[in-house]
């Protein structure tokens, strides 16, 4: 934590975790999908589902998906905005168990071309956040900072070939993990960087033949 | 290798060892940790405090919180006449912070320091400090870097959020970060930064978070006021030469054991304290329509 964690951020209220943390939420699901969705069911658990009316969660995950910031003013208004650009959107409640975070939302998003995601993500305090998982996939992403979200075909060799690549571009890398469900079968890398990471050099990486795709993820913090 | 925990008695024997003041050596740190310049530092600081500052205005100007239940207790202050109990810093301090917890609620603009649910106390107690002592914006951001610096300590050793520590975590650091900043902007001596931090924990110990419904409203916007007096309070005494039997750093440690023994029910979850009153519970129940 540092001087402009505590003193900060500049958000619109009322609550960090349920308003601005739910901003950052959105922001990374669309950051994931690659565009602003088209389509948004998005799904409340536990205490988002119990209180997000009194805080603005709603407002603040559309918001979050259409691309604006913590501190924008707009936030109050998210909904009419979202409905004018033709978003579809619902709110419904849901039971994701127990053991998960009770500041949890599960988002099912459509582009306008029909690509779909289904993303889980958590709200953990303070406006931190986590993406716990993508179709169904577990990874670990914070929009600390910046991000790619790598997923490839589990073979030997991945790492090292993608990791060279931002090493020849003099991209830092910060945390790396993979996470995949069945060997062999396709793993996701998250790739954390201390630098953003140009279009030209995605490219790239996509080029690589285990590599399945790319999407950048900018830091939301 | 056990990191080390951060550790505000040390900051100040450092800062004294160099001879320079605890904003100073601060200044130097933050600027150090976010590898910029001390200009940048400040410049950052020069923003939250124009956000700040519309946050105390949009409160004053009379808003209803979002979901209708808290609004409007500001412009009574600010407006009010009768029977002076307060001095005018105590007084302004308690009525900005309550401006900026109204408008929190009402999804106004807001910098959460350290959270957006005790956004008011700091700024509370500097623009009040700024009005009746004339210090420029640089006091103030010099006063927000040591505030910061404050907070870094609290979040390392103890915790920052209501649903860990209780409200002692929130308003409670919100008034120690605000008490060490009056102090170091008022000319106090370093040591006083630290005691006046040992002292808003001393007075303000156990305080638990009991929101109604959940929401950052009853009874945080009035504990907002109050903890920004309570940050007078404390630097008050440390600038006239009381000091802490508990030193600082011992003084958060002991906030972290009580929110460590703090049942959940009292930690942000509206299951305990005033958010189960029956007024709070049939309030909720109308609200969320169940």
């Amino acid at each position: 934590m540092n001087l402009i964690d505590v003193i900060g951020p500049i958000m619109i209220g009322p609550s960090s975790s349920h308003t601005a943390g739910a901003v950052r939420l959105g922001l990374l699901a669309t950051a994931i999908l690659g565009e602003t969705p088209k389509k948004a069911q998005i799904f409340l658990h536990g205490s988002f589902a119990e209180t997000y009316k009194g805080h603005g969660t709603d407002m603040a995950l559309l918001a979050g998906l259409m691309g604006w910031l913590t501190d924008d003013v707009r936030i109050p208004n998210a909904p009419e905005i979202a409905a004018e650009t033709g978003m579809e959107f619902s709110f419904e409640p849901i039971d994701l168990g127990e053991m998960t975070h009770p500041n949890t939302v599960y988002f099912k998003i459509e582009a306008a071309d029909g690509k779909k995601c289904e993303i889980i993500g958590s709200s953990i305090g303070g406006g931190q956040v986590q993406i716990t998982q993508i179709d169904g996939f577990p990874v670990e992403i914070t929009g600390r900072l910046p991000a790619l979200l790598v997923p490839h075909k589990d073979v030997p060799g991945v790492i090292a070939l993608v990791s060279s690549k931002l090493a020849a571009a003099g991209i830092n890398i910060a945390s790396m993990r993979v996470f995949r469900t069945d060997k062999g079968g396709t793993a996701f890398m998250v790739i954390e960087c201390d630098q953003n990471i140009q279009g030209v050099l995605l490219n790239e990486i996509e080029a690589l033949e285990p590599v399945i795709t790319v999407k950048f993820i900018a830091s939301v913090l | 290798m056990k990191k080390e925990k951060l550790s505000l008695e040390k900051w100040i024997k450092d800062a004294d060892a160099r001879n320079i003041t605890l904003a100073e050596f601060c200044l130097e740190e933050s600027a150090k940790e976010l590898n910029t310049a001390n200009i940048a530092v400040m410049a950052k600081m020069k923003e939250v405090l124009e956000v700040m500052h519309a946050s105390i205005e949009t409160g004053l100007s009379g808003v209803k919180s979002h979901s209708g239940l808290t609004g409007g207790d500001s412009k009574i202050l600010a407006e009010y006449k009768g029977n002076a109990l307060l001095g005018k810093i105590c007084y302004d301090a308690m009525t900005y912070a309550i401006a900026v917890g109204e408008a929190n609620a009402s999804m106004g603009r807001i910098v959460a320091a350290p959270t957006a649910g005790a956004s008011g106390v700091l700024p509370g107690v500097l623009f009040a400090l700024k009005k009746h002592h004339e210090f420029s914006d640089i006091d103030l951001e010099s006063g927000l870097v040591v505030a910061g610096s404050i907070g870094k300590v609290i979040g390392n050793r103890a915790s920052l959020a209501g649903a860990t520590g209780g409200c002692q975590a929130e308003c409670g650091s919100a008034a120690a970060m605000a008490a060490g900043a009056v102090v170091s902007m008022m000319g106090g001596t370093n040591k006083q930064v630290g005691t006046a931090v040992a002292i808003v924990f001393k007075n303000i110990l156990g305080l638990v978070c009991d929101p109604v419904a959940g929401l950052v409203e009853v009874p945080c916007i009035k504990r907002n006021g109050s903890c920004a007096v309570q940050a007078l309070v404390a630097a008050q005494m440390a600038l006239a030469g009381v000091e802490s039997f508990i030193p600082a750093d011992e003084a958060i440690d002991a906030m972290k054991r009580v929110g460590d023994q703090l049942p959940c029910a009292l930690r942000e979850t509206a299951g305990g304290g005033m958010a189960t009153s029956p007024t709070a519970l049939e309030w909720a129940e109308k609200y969320f329509g169940k």
